[in-house]
Parts: C-alpha cells; structure tokens; sequence
C-alpha cells in the first residue's frame, strides 16, 4: 500500500499556484535597502505546486475526517452538536471579516453594538453581570477567570489564599490552568451518587481557599444537586464559586450559573451557542462576572454613551489584556445570529431536547453496558466498559469499533474516576432515528466483545487507517517533514 | 419546533415512554427548587432566517473595511491579499465541522494538515519543532516566556519596548499571577538598545524577548545576541513576522531558542482581531518543554504512514497541574488557512509577497517624506511598515483621510509617548502606486 503524499512530496521546482500584481513602483536591490547580512541565503523549503494541486490535496484530506456534517458524532463533553449555515454565511460578511480592529471607533460602530448586544444576551442567559470577550477558549477562558479571582482576593488584602479546590470528575484544564495562575490544587472526592462529597469539601476548605470550579452539570452529566450548600461552604470562608461553562447545554432557560452562586465563569461558545470546532480550534471562552468582580475583567470593555459604542480601557484595576485585541470577534458573530435565531424557547428547547435524548440514548444502553451512577443524566452521560474488560475488550476498541459503523467515538477514559469511561454526548441535533441506530449499533458491538473479541481488537478496519502506533509517534518523535531524496 | 432539533412531538413521547418519565421537565428534578428558573428568559423574539441575514448585514454595513477603504493601517494586523483558494478549503466542512483529532484513524485530514503546518513554520523559521498553534501571537509569546522560566527555573525575563503592546500587556498579565518579573529594555533609534540590554542581563534572567520586524516595522539587527543572551544562561525567544521570513534570516541562525509570532498575515482576514493563530517553535532539546497541541508520524497496524497527536504526555489532560500549560486546543482552522496560503504562495510566492512589502513600503515612505514637515523618525531598514513624524495627532490626520477612503496609518503615541506626532503606515502587496500616491497626495494637503 501506498503512503498518501505530504503537499511537499507534491513539489516540482518551477510550479506555482500563486497569482501575485507585477511590482508597479520603481524596484530597488533588497540587499542595498535592508542590507545583505540579515537576508536569507537558503529559501524557506515550501512546497512548489499548481492551484488544482493544491485544492486536490486538501480536499482529499478533508474526505478522510470525521466531521458533524458527515457523521453522528457524539464525543462527551465536546458538545458536538450541529452548526448552523446560515451563521457561517453571516460571518462571512464584508463587514465583519474585513474590519481592522486598530480602526477608529466611529469606524467600527456596527462590531461593537454587537459585541454590546451579545453582553447583554449572555448575561441574561447565565445571569451574570458583566461579560470579556476576549479569552479565545474555554481553557483561556479559565485561566482569565482565575486570574480575576485572585486579582478580587489581592485587592481586599487576602493574598494569601492560595488554594483552589477541583473535584476529581473535572476537566484536565481545571487544575492546569489554576497551576498557571499560581495557585494550589486541592482535589475533592465525588459521592456514590457521582456528585461533590460534601463531608470531603468541608474538610479541605478553609481561609486558605481562593475559591472552587465546579462544572455544572459534572463531567458524568450530573447536576451537583447540592450546589446551593456548596456556595454556602465556599463563600462561608470567603472563597469564589468558579462555574465552567462546558455543560450549559443542558441548563439553558432551565436554570442560570448566576443564580446558583457562581462568581465568574466561562462560556464555551463552540459548545453551546452552536458555533464549529474548526478541528481544534477557534473556540471562544468569554467571562462572565458578578457586579463585585466587574473591575478587575480585561481591558478594553465595550460600553455605550449618547447612542455611540465604544471601548473603555480606563479600568484600574484590571488584570489588563489576555490576547490581543478583542478576543476571537468572528466566533462570536456565529453565536450572537444563533441565538438570534434561536430565541428564548428556542434554547430552552435545546437544553431539553438535549438532555431528552441522552437520556434515552441511556436508557437504552445500560442494557449492555455498565452504568455506574444509575439515576437520570443532563445532556450527557458516562458508561464504563468494565463488562466487556471481562472479555478483554476496552473502551479504545468500543471505540475503534464504532468508526466502522460510521459513528465518531465518543470521550473515552474520561472522566477518570470512571474506569473504561465512554462518555456519551447526542445533543439536541440528532434525531430519534440516529439514536436508535447507534444504539443497536453498541448493542452489537457488546455481543462481538463476548463472541469474536479479537474483532474489535483489531478494528478500525473500514477507516482511512488501521489503528497507528501511538507509542512510537512518542517514543522516535518526527514532527515534521524532511526531504531524505 | 426548531429547524435545528428534529425531535417530533411523537418522537418525545416515545422517548419519554421508554426512559419511564411522563415530561421532559421530570429530567429535570435534580436541579433545586431554589435555582430552577421559573421564567422565560428575556430575550429578543427568534428571528427567521432572511430577517437575521437583514440584521446582520444592516449591523455588518456600520462597519467600515478595508474593501471599501485603502488600507495603511497594520500595527499587528495586516491587510494581505488572501487567494481564492484558501475560502474553498477552509469551507469544506469536513475539516471545520469536526474536532481536536483525538481519534486518529477518522482525523488523518486534520492530522495531516497541521504536520504539514509545523513543516511549513520549521522551514520559515529554521526550528526543530512547531506545536500545532496556540490562540495568537501574543499568548504565544507569553507561553514562551513562561516556558523559559520553567527551563531555567528563574524568574525574570527582559523584553524590548520594540515589541508589540499588545504582547507585551499580555506577558505582564500572565506574569503577574506566576510572580516573573517582566523587565523592559529601550531602543535606540528604532532598534533595541544593546546597552540597556546588556546593562539589565544578568544570571537572574531566564529569557530575552525580542521582535522583528519590531513593532516599529525595523527589522533588527539580532547577530551576537544569541551568544550574549546565552552567556547569562537564559532562552532567546525571538517573535517574527512570517512573511518577513521569506527574505529574512531566519533566527535559527542567531542563536533563537524559541521563535513565535502572529500568523494571521498567513492568509487569515482581519476579522476585527480574531480569530487569529500564534505560532511556536523551538530547538530539538526544549520540544519536550514546549507547550500545545503536537502531531508527529507514525504507522498504523498495515504499516502504512499516517499522524497522531504525541508527547502528550506534556498536557493537561494527562497531566492535569503538572502540564506544561493549560492549553487544551489549537488554532487548527486557521492554522490550515496558514497552510493552504503558504501551499499556494509556495517557496517563490512567499518571496514575491515579501518584496512586494519591502518594495512598496520603501516607495510610500519615499513619497512621504517628500512632503514639507513630515520627518524620517529612526534611521533603519524596514519590512513592511514604518513610522513617520507628521507633526501633528495622527487620529486627527486618519479622521481627515477617511473622507478620503483611506484608512490611515497607526497613532503610535497611544503607546509611545516621546514619539507624539508620528504614524506607523504599513504598505502591503495589496497596495498600488496609484493608492500609495493618493496617500501621498491627500496628506501632502491636509497637513
């Protein structure tokens, strides 16, 4: 078989794809006008190839993804639901995509109302006060409001507090991004019933607490039922409740961050306002804050006067920039038409329809799967493979198996305190048709683990690959490519 | 219902049938009374979809562009020629619909690309090693500095006031949670200042950063300074304009350890400041300390070549508080944006836009200077961008120009004081003699 071809092993010299104007003013030796020494005596090695090459090569390439226009793909956590068009279409206006943002405010009058209106919706969907949106992720989001919440602890004088508490079913990115903050990780053990252990959180608080991050709904697609005695805790020794935003798909219009205690959190926007993971990337991780943690979110913020926009950067007490200029404004234009078009029943309909369907997705899975916390999910919910292990057949191979039916996988070993997790997410945009063949699609695969293991051990078998060879990627590293003819 | 939730009313109840509950509100009962929401949210009445588009191009059409105007405004952010081509890839769903390639036998198309995009930056910036992106070029640099610090374990990094505010702002905001020190150096007639440098160099220093072409749009002269920065045992961490990279040296050659810098000139549009995409690069000994997404090569179980993501043993969701950052995504679509662009441009095409740049921004600053009052304000060699003395508020000078269709140059003083009165113009490929005479022409009037 033959290895698919690098865009570079496409390269003949003298071929171009590139259509570039003639010089039209009087052109001048580089070496005279920069000075010989710091030009370049080797050219950068790209590749030499025509338009169609081009086009070909990615096109190809882009046939060998799994994508959501393409397939079901219910990867927990992720919230992979489906993007709609028109929201890429208005993106894509002149006026959006054709603005620079070092441009004049009375310029750019049109960008900022929006960023103004998105305010005001996603404060009124989350209930809080103010809104940044400049974290360009959910992680950066993180990290944005870690840094708030210390900024809020150094000002009243209580820098000492330099722990922050994260329970054992959170997000990698918790703990890491509160380790890049500086602070403390302490973890909280989960309950039999999969939700904070609130003897266990009582134990660890004290004045040392700069505050919690709690997902709610948890990463086992449970709400933390006893979120109300939590916020007690937490702000009891003065700490900051921290609410990420990767599960608000499921609570929209049903219950809001604000009200439940929650000082500062982050919004996945490519989760849950609908707009592409673009293979990784560009998300957007707007943070929100309650009125006493206002000052200290990133300059500049967006404010109105005499019916003109404008950027306030006179904020004291800021923790001043986390990116460059705005933020990722082009994620957030999809978002704001979403939920334009989507309205306050329209995401109310989301949360439930999003929640319905994992719950029958559920229910008709813990048939042959092992279901560790056995009572009614949010938006996602999390089996383990332990039964199939029996059989030594992980989660990786349901996994594996899966992509030969034309599923995209879902989370697997994730969370962690769930052994052989699958975590499952459907979203509101998969129909009852998708689920219930996806169902009986897992149905089977459980009966090949007991019958024909070895079937599943070696699967993917219908992919563009086999499985690869994850530990010598690790183990003899080649991260680029290199020219051996 | 919503055209995006195909769930029937029959389909609910069947569903609702076989979970055992009689409503979707029963779902619902672990939510506490005390927060459950017992109203509509306030929102505005759902749009349909042609009354949407109406709004979003009556707000888009408040918005002036860099179509409709002749742009000389850069200052981090260019306006460069995006070909055709890179639309239609970046449109195929197939890339921007799915996800962080966690599962590499259905993500080799993703997986592919970017390899293909850290070759391309290695080749650019002459490195061992590119992660797959980070959010932009500013918390690349802040990442960079970090990353140093954790390396020497010191804390303390030197950064020339010639490097972009924005990035600059950024490090101290990520800074000052981790207790690094952030101390600046000065320039010299446009360049960095080699006697404040080597005056505030000591071993407690764990990085030098420095930016070329800087922000003044001069390129630096940077040989002897990786041997100077090394000298104290600390990084050099050198941030690059790409395309300035098909004719520059690259900073391999002087010594840089870890070269980032904005990659939205790589094809990616203005966007009102993002998305945009931050490279990182680094030497063969500091891969493993480098943080971000990586895709290396590999086999499948037929022997055959294909991708995954590796070294993760790096990351947060491995690691947790131990990762060598909290990033847990990239930049990937617009990293692919760089890559198609740099495919297309390819090794001639780079070079050409490059000399387009250089050719035109000499031409502008020429015809510039040939107007009465305004004054060369440093004496170096330039990229793409330079500052010029206009005598005058340069917001006040842009205001005029606008009636004009053009949009002007930076006002610079809003982060350099002593330099009141001056202007950062960048010329791009884009612009032509015909505009760059225009510009010439209405400023030669209005001042």
């Amino acid at each position: 078989m033959k290895d698919r071809k690098l865009i570079f092993e496409l390269s003949r010299e003298g071929r171009r794809g590139y259509s570039l104007p003639k010089c039209d003013v009087p052109e001048r030796d580089l070496g005279e006008l920069l000075g010989e020494d710091i030009l370049r005596k080797e050219d950068p090695r790209l590749p030499e190839v025509s338009e169609l090459d081009v086009i070909r090569h990615y096109t190809n390439l882009s046939q060998l993804n799994y994508s959501v226009d393409t397939q079901f793909y219910p990867l927990g956590s992720c919230t992979m639901k489906y993007n709609p068009k028109i929201n890429e279409d208005v993106a894509k206006l002149e006026g959006f995509t054709d603005v620079h943002p070092y441009q004049s405010e009375e310029t750019v009058q049109g960008c900022l109302e929006l960023l103004y209106n998105m305010e005001t919706l996603l404060s009124e969907i989350t209930g809080m006060s103010r809104i940044s949106f400049q974290p360009a992720a959910g992680a950066h989001g993180e990290l944005t409001g870690l840094m708030i919440i210390k900024a809020y602890h150094e000002n009243r004088g209580e820098g000492h507090r330099h722990k922050i508490i994260v329970p054992d079913s959170a997000h990698g990115t918790n703990p890491a991004s509160a380790m890049m903050v500086g602070y403390d990780v302490v973890e909280v053990q989960s309950d039999e019933r999969g939700c904070v252990d609130i003897e266990a959180l009582k134990d660890v608080v004290d004045e040392d607490v700069a505050g919690l991050m709690l997902t709610n709904p948890n990463t086992l697609g449970l709400f933390e039922e006893n979120i109300i005695q939590i916020s007690e805790i937490i702000h009891g020794v003065g700490g900051l409740l921290y609410y990420d935003g990767a599960n608000l798909n499921a609570i929209m219009g049903m219950a809001r961050p604000g009200d439940m205690g929650f000082d500062v959190m982050h919004l996945n926007i490519h989760k849950t306002f609908s707009t592409p993971h673009g293979g990784g990337g560009p998300g957007s991780g707007p943070v929100g804050v309650k009125e006493d943690l206002i000052p200290f979110l990133p300059v500049p913020m967006v404010e109105k006067k005499d019916n003109k926009y404008y950027f306030d950067y006179d904020r004291p007490l800021s923790i001043g920039k986390v990116k460059t200029f705005y933020g990722n404004f082009n994620v957030i234009v999809k978002a704001y038409a979403y939920i334009l078009s989507m309205g306050a029943e329209g995401l109310k309909a989301v949360s439930q329809n999003a929640v319905l369907n994992a719950n029958y997705l559920m229910t008709m899975l813990k048939e042959y799967y092992d279901l560790p916390y056995d009572r009614y999910c949010m938006h996602e919910f999390v089996l383990s493979a332990k039964k199939q292990k029996n059989f030594d057949v992980s989660a990786m191979d349901i996994a594996k198996g899966l992509i030969d039916y034309g599923f995209h996988p879902p989370t697997v070993y994730f969370p962690m305190i769930v052994k052989e997790a699958l975590m499952i997410e459907p979203t509101e945009t998969e129909s009852k048709e998708t689920l219930d063949i996806f169902a009986r699609v897992m149905a089977k695969l459980s009966k090949i683990a007991e019958e024909a293991p070895h079937k599943l051990k070696d699967s993917p078998h219908r992919a563009p690959m086999r499985r690869l060879d994850e530990t010598r990627a690790a183990r003899y590293p080649i991260l680029r490519w290199e020219n051996e003819g | 219902m919503s055209r995006y939730i195909p769930n029937t009313h029959a389909d609910v109840q069947k569903m609702l049938d076989k979970i055992g509950v009689s409503s979707i509100e029963d779902l619902f009962i672990d939510i506490p009374k005390e927060v459950f929401l017992d109203r509509d949210l306030d929102l505005p009445e759902p749009m349909w979809e042609m009354e949407l588009q109406s709004h979003m191009e009556e707000l888009s059409k408040k918005n002036e562009t860099v179509k409709r105007n002749i742009c000389f405004l850069g200052a981090g952010a260019y306006d460069h020629y995006i070909p055709s081509v890179v639309g239609h890839i970046v449109g195929r769903s197939e890339f921007y619909t799915s996800y962080t390639p966690y599962q590499p036998e259905v993500s080799q198309g993703t997986l592919q690309a970017m390899f293909e995009y850290q070759t391309m930056i290695c080749q650019l910036t002459g490195m061992y090693a590119a992660n797959a992106s980070v959010y932009d070029g500013a918390t690349a640099l802040a990442e960079a500095a970090k990353m140093a610090c954790s390396v020497k374990s010191k804390q303390e990094v030197l950064i020339s006031r010639a490097v972009h505010p924005h990035s600059r702002e950024v490090l101290r905001t990520y800074a000052r949670c981790n207790g690094i020190d952030v101390v600046e150096f000065d320039y010299e007639d446009g360049r960095i200042s080699i006697d404040d440098l080597e005056a505030k160099l000591s071993n407690d220093t764990a990085a030098v950063i420095i930016q070329t072409p800087n922000f003044f749009g001069i390129l630096e002269n940077l040989d002897g300074i990786g041997e100077l920065v090394h000298g104290h045992d600390a990084l050099f961490i050198v941030s690059v304009d790409p395309i300035s990279l098909s004719l520059i040296k690259p900073p391999s050659e002087y010594g840089a350890d870890i070269v980032v810098g904005e990659g939205q000139s790589l094809g990616n549009p203005l966007n009102f400041g993002g998305p945009y995409v931050g490279f990182f690069a680094t030497t063969k000994k500091l891969t493993r300390r480098m943080p971000g997404r990586i895709v290396g090569e590999t086999v499948d179980a037929d022997g055959k070549r294909g991708y995954v993501l590796t070294l993760q043993t790096r990351e947060q969701h491995i690691r947790r508080e131990k990762a060598t950052s909290n990033i847990c995504s990239n930049q990937s679509l617009n990293a692919l944006i760089a890559a198609v662009y740099m495919s297309v441009m390819g090794r001639e095409g780079l070079k050409e836009v490059g000399n387009l740049c250089v050719q035109k921004a000499y031409y502008a600053y020429d015809r510039l200077l040939e107007i009465d009052g305004l004054k060369a304000v440093f004496d170096a060699p330039f990229f793409k961008e330079f500052v010029i003395d206009i005598g005058k508020p340069a917001h006040e000078l842009n205001r005029a120009l606008l009636d004009y269709d053009i949009i002007g140059g930076y006002d610079i003083s809003r982060d350099y004081p002593e330099l009141e009165g001056s202007w950062l113009v960048a010329v791009t490929e884009k612009r032509t003699k015909r505009e760059i005479d225009m510009l010439a022409e209405k400023v030669g009037e209005l001042l």
